[in-house]
């Protein structure tokens, strides 16, 4: 592992090849056009690892036991996020994990809009008691 | 493919120790979140290369700085960059980012994004969804924010502009907007992205910012979002 690097661990696959990768998801480069995950979706496991069951699926399963992001999944795996969302997606099919989706609306391509009040009040207090 | 990490500075990062006040911390690597949590914000800190977006990032994170790629394919999406070839090109981008548990329900995470022009896609990506922007500017290179400004007032994502104070020589606010032809209404501050509570005030600005701008759009909330 590179010292540059932050945060993978032992599973990482950042550095391996892109057939390492492809192997994981089973060929598939992309979850489906419905993928719910944002970046920030929270991620929590709902049943403990399986035996037999793929190693990436077994690791989301065990860190996912508290609330993390998509984002945290990836950057601990040690996968790309794209690569992450295709093995969620499998969770999710399969019950073994659900989703929290972030409650700020997402705007459109090109789009931006602007958040819930409350939601800006709950981030400025939040901020403050830092 | 082609690849670029921000702006991480080299050597171990320091240990962050999980503020008591916020969650329960446990013992790991990495303070976990509470098993409320189920709101995920996003904030992206834009700017050039070793402005202290990752600098920021850490001094305010609960977890050291994390870092992950995406990697995209840009034929199908909306090409508005006239500079942009039509062909399908595979980018991977790196991008550092970090977490603050806001209360038992609302966690937010930092994102630093690389600010230079051939990363334009990917910002549109990470601001899908974002509360809004850091524009984190050197004074000694302000044409290096230029094109992360545009791109912001584009997309019609709200930003406010921090001036990461490098020890260059000073300037004054007038010279700093008009070299950023930077509107009146987009506010601007100093900081020191490596102190906790100046890169917390740049934050809280920028959601004073935001509250201000729904303020204004909500007699007409149908209304397209000034910027």
């Amino acid at each position: 592992m590179s010292p540059r690097r932050t945060g993978p661990g032992p599973l990482s696959h950042r550095d391996e090849s892109p057939d390492r990768l492809y192997t994981v998801t089973g060929g598939r480069t992309r979850s489906g056009p419905d993928t719910p995950f944002d970046l920030v979706t929270l991620v929590v496991t709902e049943s403990e690892p399986a035996p037999g069951m793929q190693s990436e699926h077994a690791a989301i399963l065990r860190l996912c036991r508290r609330p993390t992001a998509v984002v945290e999944v990836a950057a601990e795996l040690g996968l790309p996020v794209g690569i992450t969302r295709i093995l969620l997606s499998d969770l999710l099919d399969t019950g073994r994990i659900s989703a929290r989706h972030p409650r700020t609306q997402a705007g459109g391509p090109g789009g931006y809009r602007l958040p819930d009040p409350d939601i800006l009040e709950q981030v400025l207090v939040g901020l403050r008691n830092l | 493919m082609d690849s670029a990490t921000s702006d991480a500075t080299p050597g171990p990062a320091p240990d962050v120790t999980p503020d008591p006040g916020h969650g329960p911390s446990v013992a790991g690597p990495r303070p976990q979140l509470a098993t409320t949590a189920d709101n995920g914000l996003k904030i992206v800190v834009v700017g050039g290369f070793g402005v202290g977006k990752t600098t920021l990032v850490r001094s305010v994170s609960e977890i050291r700085p994390l870092n992950t790629e995406e990697t995209m394919t840009r034929a199908g999406e909306e090409v508005d960059d006239t500079s942009a070839v039509g062909t399908k090109t595979a980018t991977t981008v790196a991008f550092d980012f970090g977490r603050i548990t806001l209360d038992a329900h609302n966690v937010l995470y930092l994102f630093g994004a690389p600010g230079q022009e051939r990363f334009w896609f990917l910002w549109d990506r990470l601001f899908s969804g974002t509360l809004g922007a850091v524009v984190l500017v050197d004074t000694r290179r302000i044409a290096d924010s230029w094109y992360a400004i545009d791109r912001l007032e584009h997309h019609g994502t709200p930003f406010i502009v921090a001036c990461n104070d490098f020890g260059g020589p000073a300037h004054t606010e007038a010279e700093i907007r008009e070299a950023l032809d930077l509107g009146e209404h987009v506010p601007l501050v100093e900081c020191d992205a490596r102190d906790r509570s100046s890169s917390k005030y740049v934050l809280i600005t920028l959601i004073e910012h935001l509250r201000t701008q729904v303020a204004r759009a909500t007699p007409q909330a149908l209304q397209e979002t000034p910027v």
